[in-house]
């Protein structure tokens, strides 16, 4: 068996594989706060809330109406996406004509409420889910877990996905163009009141099922979201919001980086991709993919 | 905030005339020295004088939201880190308090000049995002860090007499130290704003490409506001672990960066009083909260929403728009 730089093999692959899976999470989060600021100019702080209440959602599921995983990675970030359109129609559509800051304090406060609530429910500590994929694959080198292969090929899908859809569909260039200029897009007819309001939905929705396909990986727990999110905002800083495919290359470049750091000097491995932000602000501060505005 | 200028009520000193509103700030301000110094005998001191670090935390704050529209969410890093470098430099050192206050200064000075540096490169949402991180890095270099003690924090500070002389382990005595250091922050931001630098952070705060156009190096003005802010909330972390004689991870986490926006925001931003009102309310709604647990967030989460929906010029913000319509009523029949 080969080491690297007295490193065991063993040990790298499995850090660039969780390194991958968080960075799976980091790419879906962060494209999901880039649709969303596309085109309501509001910086979703309940972001991570959100991908916490995905995770609660199939714990929920699960615990309390026996549906198993596969039912709670479709249903789990459909209730989340249906609540945020909720909060999206009674709250935050009042505050667009205002600056950006009072959209992303009122998410911010409504952040507060949602973990505190199941806070106050669950408790702190985390609560276990149990893995849907157990047993794994020795590729030789490594043992690959199927649960962990699983959640970097499903988010790697998704990602691709929502990319086609924004770039490359009819739907996605309505998307665009109310992204670009939302009072032409409503003169030829489009219903972009709706348009906002789905849009929403689905930058949510994605955060849940992000956090339906961490509850296995993780514990399901009221703090996951607060403390992911924040790394989230340093990530698209790193990359800016200007580009969908910027924003997933970045999440999962990020998430590697990380967890080669965890590796090689773990002591750095909590603070390095703040300390990428403080070199991309130097060097290029619009970010990587962005555009200067 | 450089995008529209109608969510800022206009600044009070601005609108009424010049002379009369400078005495009747005058008044008002000599009435409010008064009462702050005879009301530790009827209020519990302790609690006053965590009504006073956190109303200068929330005036410095104050100074670059309200002031600069500059919205930082990271400025748990300057509070705590101060305060951390007061205690240490406190209780391992052996400072006297004027040393560990000046040391705990002169520590946010330098953060804020490095941390100024690199977030005044983004506007707007970015630049909240920038701060709400590098205070996160700053967050995690401090439970890491060996000399603050990791979750436990530095406890038990001493309370060694002020220059020598003053006994401030008597709660009375460290009183109306807080109380001084309270009154020339509040009058070292009233001065800034009041000065033709003033002017500027506001010019650059209603529209900053103007401001660029009329020669005014922009960057320049907003570093020094960022780093007078984390002084000053560096001053204030550093004089609550005189209070407390505690200094740890709450201080610097991102909940404490929050809790200041919600102070500034509840009494109104922008506002020179706005901030103090806040920090009053949110610090006598936490201590009568304190047994809730859990049902704290929740509630600040609702205020925070409630503000932002429907007073989102705050408690003295909404009070100023009062009067000014009925001055202006007055003025018309």
């Amino acid at each position: 068996m080969f080491e690297l730089l007295g490193i065991p093999p063993q040990a790298l692959f499995g850090q660039l594989l969780l390194g991958l899976i968080n960075g799976a999470f980091y790419a879906m989060l962060s494209l999901g706060l880039a649709v969303i600021f596309g085109l309501l100019n509001v910086i979703n702080f309940t972001h991570g809330a959100q991908y916490m209440m995905g995770a609660f959602g199939a714990w929920m599921l699960l615990n309390y109406l026996g549906i198993p995983f596969w039912g709670a990675l479709v249903l789990s970030p459909i209730i989340v996406a249906i609540i945020g359109m909720a909060i999206e129609r009674t709250l935050l559509k009042r505050l667009y004509h205002l600056d950006h800051l009072y959209g992303l304090l009122l998410t911010f406060g409504l952040g507060l409420i949602i973990e505190g609530l199941f806070r106050r429910q669950y408790g702190s500590s985390g609560l276990p889910y149990n893995n849907p994929l157990p047993g794994g694959t020795n590729l030789g080198f490594m043992f690959l877990p199927n649960y962990r292969a699983f959640v970097v090929v499903a988010s790697l899908v998704v990602c691709i996905a929502t990319w086609y859809v924004i770039e490359r569909t009819k739907l996605g260039s309505y998307l665009r163009a109310a992204t670009e200029r939302p009072d032409l897009v409503q003169a030829f007819g489009i219903d972009v009141p709706r348009m906002i309001t789905l849009t929403y939905g689905f930058g949510v929705g994605l955060a849940a099922l992000a956090g339906v396909l961490a509850a296995p990986a993780y514990q399901v727990s009221p703090t996951m979201g607060s403390n992911l999110i924040i790394v989230v905002f340093a990530v698209v800083v790193i990359g800016g919001m200007g580009s969908i495919m910027g924003a997933i290359i970045t999440g999962f470049g990020l998430g590697v980086i990380e967890g080669l750091t965890k590796v090689f000097y773990p002591e750095a491995s909590s603070t390095v991709i703040f300390v990428i932000m403080a070199l991309v602000l130097m060097v290029k501060p619009a970010g990587l993919f962005g555009t200067a505005k | 905030m450089s995008t529209s200028s109608s969510t800022h009520p206009a600044p009070p000193a601005a609108a009424a005339p010049a002379e009369a509103g400078v005495n009747y700030g005058l008044v008002f301000g000599i009435l409010a020295v008064l009462v702050l110094l005879v009301a530790p005998f009827g209020v519990y001191p302790v609690f006053l004088m965590k009504v006073m670090c956190f109303a200068l935390f929330a005036c410095a704050f104050n100074l670059l939201l309200g002031y600069t529209g500059l919205l930082s969410f990271g400025h748990a890093m300057f509070f705590g880190g101060s305060a951390y470098v007061c205690a240490h430099t406190v209780k391992v050192l052996g400072f006297s308090p004027e040393l560990g206050l000046a040391a705990g200064v002169l520590f946010s000075v330098v953060l804020g000049f490095l941390a100024g540096l690199l977030s005044i490169r983004r506007q707007g949402i970015y630049f909240a995002m920038v701060t709400l991180a590098l205070a996160q890095m700053f967050f995690f270099f401090c439970l890491q860090a060996k000399f603050t003690g990791g979750e436990d924090g530095l406890q038990a500070v001493p309370r060694r007499a002020l220059f020598g002389i003053i006994d401030i382990s008597k709660d009375i005595n460290l009183y109306y130290l807080v109380l001084a250091i309270f009154v020339f922050g509040f009058l070292v931001i009233y001065r800034a704003i009041h000065s033709p630098f003033g002017q500027v952070l506001k010019a650059i705060r209603e529209n900053e490409p103007r401001a660029i156009s009329l020669g005014y190096r922009v960057n320049q003005y907003k570093l020094l506001a960022f780093v007078l802010s984390a002084a000053l909330a560096g001053l204030a972390g550093s004089t609550k672990v005189l209070v407390f004689q505690l200094a740890s991870l709450t201080d610097v986490a991102w909940q404490m960066s929050g809790e200041v926006v919600l102070m500034t925001l509840v009494g109104g931003m922008g506002t020179i009083l706005g901030p103090v009102v806040g920090a009053a309310v949110i610090v006598t709604m936490q201590n009568y909260l304190a047994g809730l647990g859990e049902w704290v967030l929740v509630i600040q989460g609702v205020i925070f929403v409630l503000a932002v929906s429907l007073f989102r010029r705050g408690f003295v913000g909404e009070i100023i728009a009062i009067a000014q319509q009925m001055k202006a009523r007055k003025s018309q029949g």
